[in-house]
């Protein structure tokens, strides 16, 4: 069970129940539990894609799409079953916040299917959650089973006289398949591989059905928001930024958690009120502010306010929440290396740029570490790094490309201070010894 | 090919959740290592034939997911995460004292068939970096001893 933290700035929207025992259904219940979904049934579908629209929900796995507008392409008429797709695959580097969420407050999860549901037309909605996440599984398929125990799932539901299923569903260690539409394909049974695009999932989704996939973060904000309006929901974030962000804090930060902020709050706030700074009389080097894929800002460039569009606009991403704090006695090459190593473990090889691109700039940046690095390799990285983008099927070549074109241009003297043999000056005895130097 | 009694009814509880047969498959793959240890050829023959694939399709998925194994490997598989948030806080000096400890690197196992070891991408703890998992429990913000003191009661209670 993972600890939990807590700071006075924190609005407590999805977190609310955390450590309240909202895993047992009648706790839940006491705790506003289940009432959303009754409102949910009571409202015209399009009142409810209104509600989310407005409240200006936006995707919390990454894209920060809005959800009320994802859910307004589904076809209001199929031919083939519609469903509802909650992705909890989580498995950015940074990111630990889906899985508070399937640990206190599971419930609200199917809560934000089953209202999901209710908006597109759909009757069956599945959870994925990472293979990894065996307990939460556990604790998942409890709570699904006491709300058709219920009578909130199954035939029927609240005796509207609507069906409505939500099962469980789960992966074997795949980073790619938090990719919606690798996500499909492994819920399928296949290995998950990316589709390509259009159809959209919300015309052509899961078995050829209009399929909306939401991760679980903003699923669960979906019930708060039917409860407590769209417009306290927009107010509590910024303009087009609605609601709050869980965000974790991880890496070289004095007081690491996952805290629950407004959109839009201060990233230098967060970084040294909340987080409470960077310890043992370090200083800050960079943040990666939600998540690898996301280039990362440098000391001065973190007074930023943390919504999607302010984050943006400072050229990084507000991605999926996972802010990596790296003090000053990092190696960035180690720390591009890391982030590169784990894109190559990645990539499902599908496509030609990710699955070379990967491969290449990952052993490239050993030898660099190692300290065979020549100067040509610098421009040579960012040039190979610079054309995957956009040339992939999915973004996992651009997760791969993005953070490390910002770490060259952002401490290009890092990487010259590796070059010709020098030792990394962050591991004077070990880099260069350790690994082989190529010549080419 | 049989399994447990709860196997069978996680697996005839499944499988109707689907419009199709292969749907499961992920999933009854990860419960039938977990009760085997691995995936061996006997696992994968049977449980093509129950949803209705070859044997080909589902290695072809096997060999996709990183918890999927075909090789038997220690009763206690140590996870060690590496990655950036474990990283920064020491995450390698726990792999590195893991492997010296247990006398294996990664991917080994031990000569007694206790442990095994990997290093792993991002196992979701990075807020309590550094992170490992053994089998599927996570241990988190770890230390040298921290690690010496899990490993020792997995030994202690993989010797009863």
């Amino acid at each position: 069970m993972a600890d939990l933290v807590s700071h006075p700035d924190e609005v407590k929207v999805v977190s609310r129940r955390f450590g309240q025992g909202a895993t047992d259904i009648d706790r839940y219940l006491e705790l506003d539990g289940y009432k959303a979904v009754e409102k949910a049934l009571a409202m015209e579908p399009d009142a409810i894609i209104n509600e989310v629209k407005n409240s200006a929900l936006r995707g919390r796995g990454g894209a920060g799409f809005s959800t009320g507008m994802k859910w307004s392409f589904v076809p209001k008429q199929s031919a083939k079953p519609t469903y509802v797709l909650c992705n909890g695959d989580e498995s950015e580097p940074g990111t630990c916040k889906d899985r508070l969420l399937f640990e206190h407050d599971p419930h609200a999860v199917i809560e934000g299917v089953v209202i999901g549901g209710l908006a597109v037309g759909a009757c069956s909605g599945y959870i994925y959650i990472r293979g990894e996440y065996r307990y939460l599984s556990v604790i998942m398929q409890k709570a699904l089973r006491d709300a058709y125990a219920k009578g909130f799932l199954g035939k029927n539901i609240f005796g509207s006289g609507r069906d409505f299923d939500v099962y469980w569903h789960g992966g074997a260690g795949a980073y790619e398949v938090g990719e919606e539409s690798a996500l499909m394909e492994s819920l399928e049974g296949k290995r998950g591989i990316p589709r390509i695009r259009p159809p959209f999932p919300a015309v052509v989704g899961l078995w050829g059905g209009p399929t909306v996939i939401n991760n679980a973060e903003t699923l669960a904000n979906v019930p708060h928001i039917i409860l407590g309006g769209a417009d306290w929901y927009a107010k509590l974030g910024t303009p087009k930024n609605g609601g709050t962000r869980l965000f974790c804090l991880s890496g070289n930060i004095a007081k690491p958690g996952v805290y629950e902020l407004p959109m839009g709050y201060n990233l230098k706030k967060m970084l040294y009120e909340v987080g409470g700074g960077i310890p043992n009389g370090r200083k800050l080097k960079a943040v990666v502010p939600g998540g690898s894929s996301c280039p990362c800002l440098t000391a001065d460039e973190i007074d930023v306010s943390m919504d999607f569009d302010s984050v943006m606009k400072a050229g990084s991403m507000l991605g999926s929440g996972g802010v990596v704090v790296v003090d000053d006695q990092q190696c960035i090459v180690k720390f591009a290396l890391r982030t590169m190593k784990f894109y190559r473990h990645e990539s499902c090889g599908w496509c030609i740029p990710c699955r070379e691109g990967t491969d290449w700039l990952e052993k490239t940046l050993i030898r660099f570490h190692a300290g065979g690095g020549l100067k040509k390799d610098i421009d040579n990285m960012q040039y190979l790094s610079e054309n995957m983008l956009g040339r992939t099927f999915c973004p996992l070549g651009d997760a791969a490309a993005m953070p490390t074109i910002a770490f060259i241009k952002k401490f290009r003297k890092e990487f010259e201070d590796h070059l010709e043999g020098r030792p990394c000056p962050y591991e004077p005895e070990g880099a260069v010894e350790r690994l082989p130097v190529l010549s080419h | 090919m049989k399994f447990s009694a709860e196997f069978e009814q996680r697996f005839a509880e499944m499988v109707p959740h689907y419009p199709t047969k292969r749907s499961a498959l992920v999933p009854t793959l990860l419960y039938a290592q977990d009760e085997v240890g691995f995936l061996s050829d006997e696992v994968i023959a049977e449980i093509a034939v129950r949803l209705d694939l070859t044997e080909l399709e589902v290695r072809n998925v096997i060999s996709y997911y990183s918890m999927l194994t075909t090789q038997p490997r220690g009763k206690f598989n140590v996870q060690v995460c590496t990655n950036i948030s474990c990283m920064v806080r020491g995450g390698e000096q726990i792999l590195d004292h893991c492997s010296k400890s247990l006398g294996i690197g990664h991917k080994g196992t031990t000569p007694d068939g206790l442990f095994s070891l990997e290093e792993v991408e991002c196992i979701g703890a990075c807020s309590w970096a550094p992170a490992a998992q053994v089998n599927y429990d996570f241990h988190e913000n770890l230390t040298p001893d921290k690690i010496d003191r899990v490993l020792e009661e997995y030994r202690k209670s993989g010797k009863q």
